[in-house]
């Protein structure tokens, strides 16, 4: 398995620590005049989304983590698995609970999510920057108010909750932002 | 960063501001009688310091070093009679590229006759209000910052105290191999970062960091190095000290630094032999500091990163 030293370290290189990969996030190089070098290093727990930060000694390795994303369609959830396929191969691959985390609520078939695959298997799943989700769910419609403000809770069909104008009824479909839950707009009917 | 590589990396504004500066600091050194000198970056002796490494060349056959510092140039002159004088121009040290460090930067280093550390450190408190305009200077002795950040004394806790004091505050992939290293780790990591945005001297660091200071007993009677640092908004910029000029003393660190380079595997150097029989003939007593210019610059540009004030860091260059 391949090293990386820590002057080769940058962002998105994916690397092991304490048995976990985890991705660089931030490496700089800290180094007192007359004194030792460091390297102080943000990495990202690939397993847990926890982010560490770590001060190495500079020319200290760490190994490289068998970690690929991955362009997939999702497919479906079987109640215990959701399951992915790769676009060109057809291949499949179901990822527990765990890995796809907060993306389960953003999840509608068909769309393309980013998997991580490590050693082969799911470890996180992205799901796409904006998703178009029909409304299940809402308080009724008030019209004559689309100016001003004021906003209700709305449930979506992948079950999320989003902050919704109050015109918004059940049935329409809106598009959200899913790094930060924000409604973007109605979704335009092809 | 621009997108094409041609491209120089830093905005041209500060590029222009580096011109200014330039230009001020020859007018600080010229109205105060010290002298611009020159000397070869091009060396046939390197560095000791065991935690700095040359860049090596090839000169005739033979192998050179460019200076990752003016400071054996400037002290043979000094021990020449050249009196009072300055160096600003480029310094080379192998490795050393991130947020604030370049391979090549540019370096000022002066010295002053007759003045110890104290004096001196007054001239850099001066020298960077008047570069950067802020009027507020603090100094505290090591001790006293250790004290106060982290409440402990670097100059008398254990190695085992030292290393419980980092284990607290940050978190690790090696185990320190010594009470420097711990120092060096607190005052890099946690001290520095902590420090507010006006300029911050430190004096009297530990003798084991004595580099080319000398050494001797604070009013508590503990041997530190007169050596101190300047720092503003947490960034180091100048590190000076009142000059050894005890020739055997100072062939002992040579060989020291030597020795642990060996014991580390680091490359080993020629050292500067020709420095040694300077004071051997006799050196002026002197204090000297050296100050990184661009870091200098990032401050008077509010730059983050070195590469916005040189316009081809090493990545271009």
């Amino acid at each position: 398995m391949a090293s990386y030293s820590t002057n080769e370290f940058k962002g998105g290189l994916k690397v092991m620590l304490d048995g976990d990969p985890c991705s660089i996030v931030e490496n700089e190089f800290v180094k007192p005049g007359k004194g030792q070098a460091f390297n102080r290093v943000k990495l990202r727990n690939l397993k847990t989304g926890r982010v560490w930060e770590r001060t190495f000694r500079s020319g200290e390795s760490l190994e490289s983590a068998d970690v690929m994303d991955r362009d997939m369609e999702y497919l479906y959830n079987d109640g215990e698995f959701f399951h992915f396929m790769e676009p060109e191969t057809f291949e499949q691959h179901q990822a527990d609970v765990a890995a796809v985390g907060d993306a389960a609520k953003w999840l509608k078939e068909q769309d393309t999510c980013v998997v991580t695959l490590y050693n082969g298997s799911p470890l996180a799943v992205t799901p796409p920057n904006h998703v178009i989700l029909e409304i299940t769910d809402t308080d009724p419609g008030v019209r004559g108010d689309t100016a001003q403000g004021g906003t209700k809770p709305a449930t979506l069909v992948t079950g999320a909750v989003v902050k919704v104008p109050l015109f918004l009824e059940i049935g329409e479909t809106i598009k959200v932002d899913t790094r930060t839950g924000e409604y973007l707009g109605r979704a335009k009917e092809d | 960063m621009s997108d094409a590589i041609w491209q120089p990396s830093a905005p041209l504004q500060n590029l222009r501001r580096r011109a200014t500066l330039l230009a001020d600091i020859r007018r600080f050194f010229s109205e105060r009688q010290v002298l611009e000198m020159e000397v070869p970056i091009l060396s046939r002796r390197a560095t000791s310091d065991p935690h700095i490494d040359s860049i090596t060349a090839e000169c005739g056959g033979e192998t050179a070093y460019l200076a990752t510092s003016p400071e054996f140039g400037l002290k043979r002159l000094v021990a020449a009679g050249i009196g009072d004088c300055y160096y600003l121009g480029k310094a080379f040290r192998n490795g050393e590229a991130g947020g604030r460090h370049n391979p090549e930067f540019t370096m000022l280093e002066w010295y002053r006759m007759g003045w110890d550390d104290h004096r001196l450190m007054i001239e850099v408190g001066e020298f960077l209000s008047h570069i950067l305009k802020i009027s507020k200077v603090h100094s505290y002795s090591y001790r006293a910052l250790f004290l106060q950040q982290l409440g402990v004394d670097p100059h008398r806790a254990s190695f085992e105290e030292l290393k419980a004091t980092v284990a607290k505050v940050l978190e690790l992939s090696f185990e320190p191999a010594g009470r420097d290293e711990c120092l060096d780790l607190l005052m890099s990591h946690h001290i520095e970062p902590g420090m507010d945005e006006g300029i911050t001297l430190v004096y009297d660091f530990p003798a084991t960091q004595a580099a080319l200071a000398r050494v001797e007993d604070d009013e508590l009677g503990v041997p530190v190095a007169r050596r101190f640092e300047a720092y503003v908004g947490g960034m180091e910029l100048a590190n000076g000290y009142w000059e050894l000029t005890d020739a055997p003393e100072q062939q002992r660190r040579f060989e020291a630094d030597r020795c642990y380079r060996e014991d580390h595997g680091g490359p080993v150097y020629p050292y500067e032999d020709r420095l040694v029989q300077a004071l051997e003939a006799g050196m002026p007593d002197c204090a000297g500091v050296a100050l990184g210019v661009d870091r200098l610059l990032m401050l008077a540009c509010g730059a983050g990163r070195i590469e916005d004030v040189i316009a081809f860091p090493i990545e271009r260059a």
